[in-house]
């Protein structure tokens, strides 16, 4: 179970996701990282099937950086969310889906802060606070020990305090 | 390649140039593996481009229901094969290997059975395969499966070995082979390696048929591998000395061979450091079994006492 949290604040949009990564009921990784920095003020965070998450991801990660090299400058947060829903929904009806749940957020100079949902079905939808997964911690039957925090503002990515909530 | 690919813009003249410019380097020859390294046209477009695999392991599964919209597989097989190929035993995944990080290097252990459903099919197989001096890789999953990928990646290795001059490290290892692992996700194979060595450092990294690569200091894989972690997530520490690191390793093993009914007779044990790997003499878990049981027969009398 993976749990992802985005909040849009009125100049920074605040990420977290827990740190788990699980092989059916084993908890392999408890320290594994679901961001992927798309540029210097976009995040990418990925749940869903095992092999699917990175390889897709890192695929968004490269054609981004890509972008960036042969033209000079950056794709905005808005585009790379459509750019990242376009190639979800190519996918989608091909022999090959990919099986990931997205959050993506940034901080575009002229727009400010943005907060995309996408699942895989390749909805998109920009939203003031978007989750995936359940993140209870005293209730749910599966309890995620811990959770990295980031913050994406005018100035870049910044690493906040990794959350432990639950009992070690 | 970003906005071609948005456009759905197809050149196959071009295709070729872009197998010359893979992160592989080789510039003269079109390099078969960099197929994978373009997602896009990775999906087994073309029979030349399959990394050496003959074409005839790209058989069709068995059917099986699922929730999500599954790969449709009959796609990879080529139009002759279009007949599913019944099994004659039931597959299993019995094993235990475990690997752990330490300050005295790498070790990595594992039991000798192979399970073919309820049937120990052979009692002293070798799950700890040497890659080269300084990686070994340890095998669960499809026993068959693992050793055809273990060959493959030799291979692989030692190709670039001799065409760079230097050998790849341990991370882009295990990044190329869940790259060569990827065409077959949602087929029936079944591989979970763990690739242990060095270079700069101990390394430790699991890689599954699924497509999951993590790094990490601690991994246990198989059917025993929750007994195993009972054990190792206790006793492991940095600090461990050697001869401790690997009586945790064996006492691991034996306890997950103990519980569980698919892992057992010996257990295999490789240790890793800077100069290399270095394999103990396989044990009889047979043996340990008695000596554990003397052994609380011999604190329960003393208690008694």
């Amino acid at each position: 179970m993976e749990y992802l949290i985005g909040i849009q604040g009125p100049d920074f949009v605040l990420v977290a996701a827990d740190n788990v990564a699980a092989s059916s009921i084993i908890q392999m990784k408890h320290d594994y990282d679901k961001m992927f920095k798309l540029s210097e003020k976009i995040l990418l965070l990925c749940v869903g099937e095992a092999g699917d998450t990175v390889q897709f991801a890192e695929y968004i990660q490269k054609n981004v950086q890509l972008y960036k090299m042969r033209n000079g400058y950056e794709l905005s947060p808005a585009a790379a969310a459509n750019f990242t829903r376009k190639n979800l929904a190519d996918y989608l009806r091909s022999r090959t889906p990919y099986h990931v749940n997205l959050l993506l957020a940034g901080y575009d100079d002229t727009d400010g802060p943005g907060l995309y949902y996408m699942d895989y079905l390749s909805s998109l939808a920009k939203a003031p606070f978007a989750a995936h997964g359940y993140g209870l911690n005293k209730r749910f039957i599966l309890n995620l020990p811990s959770f990295t925090v980031r913050l994406i503002d005018k100035e870049g990515i910044h690493d906040l305090e990794k959350l432990t909530l639950g009992t070690k | 390649m970003a906005l071609e690919d948005v456009c759905s813009f197809k050149e196959r003249s071009v295709q070729h140039k872009w197998f010359s410019f893979s992160s592989l380097g080789d510039a003269a020859i079109p390099f078969p593996m960099s197929d994978h390294y373009n997602l896009r046209y990775s999906r087994l477009e073309t029979s030349e481009n399959n990394c050496g695999v003959p074409l005839h392991f790209f058989i069709p599964p068995l059917p099986h229901s699922s929730s999500f919209i599954k790969r449709p597989l009959s796609s990879f097989c080529p139009p002759k094969n279009s007949m599913t190929v019944q099994r004659p035993f039931r597959l299993a995944h019995g094993t235990t290997t475990l690997g752990f990080i330490f300050q005295g290097g790498v070790i990595a252990a594992a039991d000798t059975r192979a399970s073919a459903g309820g049937l120990v099919a052979c009692p002293a197989v070798h799950k700890i395969t040497p890659i080269h001096s300084h990686l070994v890789v340890t095998s669960s999953g499809s026993g068959a499966d693992c050793m055809l990928w273990e060959r493959i990646l030799i291979r692989e290795i030692r190709l670039y070995q001799l065409r760079h001059g230097h050998r790849l490290s341990i991370r882009a290892t295990a990044k190329l082979l869940s790259s060569m692992l990827h065409p077959f996700k949602g087929t029936e194979m079944c591989v979970a390696l763990t690739l242990c060595g060095w270079d700069n450092g101990p390394k430790l990294i699991y890689v599954c048929s699924d497509g999951a690569r993590l790094q990490g200091d601690v991994f246990s894989v198989g059917s025993g591998s929750p007994y195993a972690y009972g054990v190792l997530d206790r006793e492991l520490r940095w600090s461990l000395s050697k001869g401790e690191a690997i009586s945790l390793a064996r006492e691991a093993v034996f306890r997950a061979t103990h519980r569980d009914a698919y892992s057992g007779n010996n257990v295999d044990l490789f240790h890793i450091t800077a100069q290399g790997w270095s394999q103990r003499k396989r044990e009889d878990l047979k043996e340990e079994y008695y000596r554990d049981k003397e052994k609380k027969g011999k604190k329960k009398n003393d208690k008694l006492k």
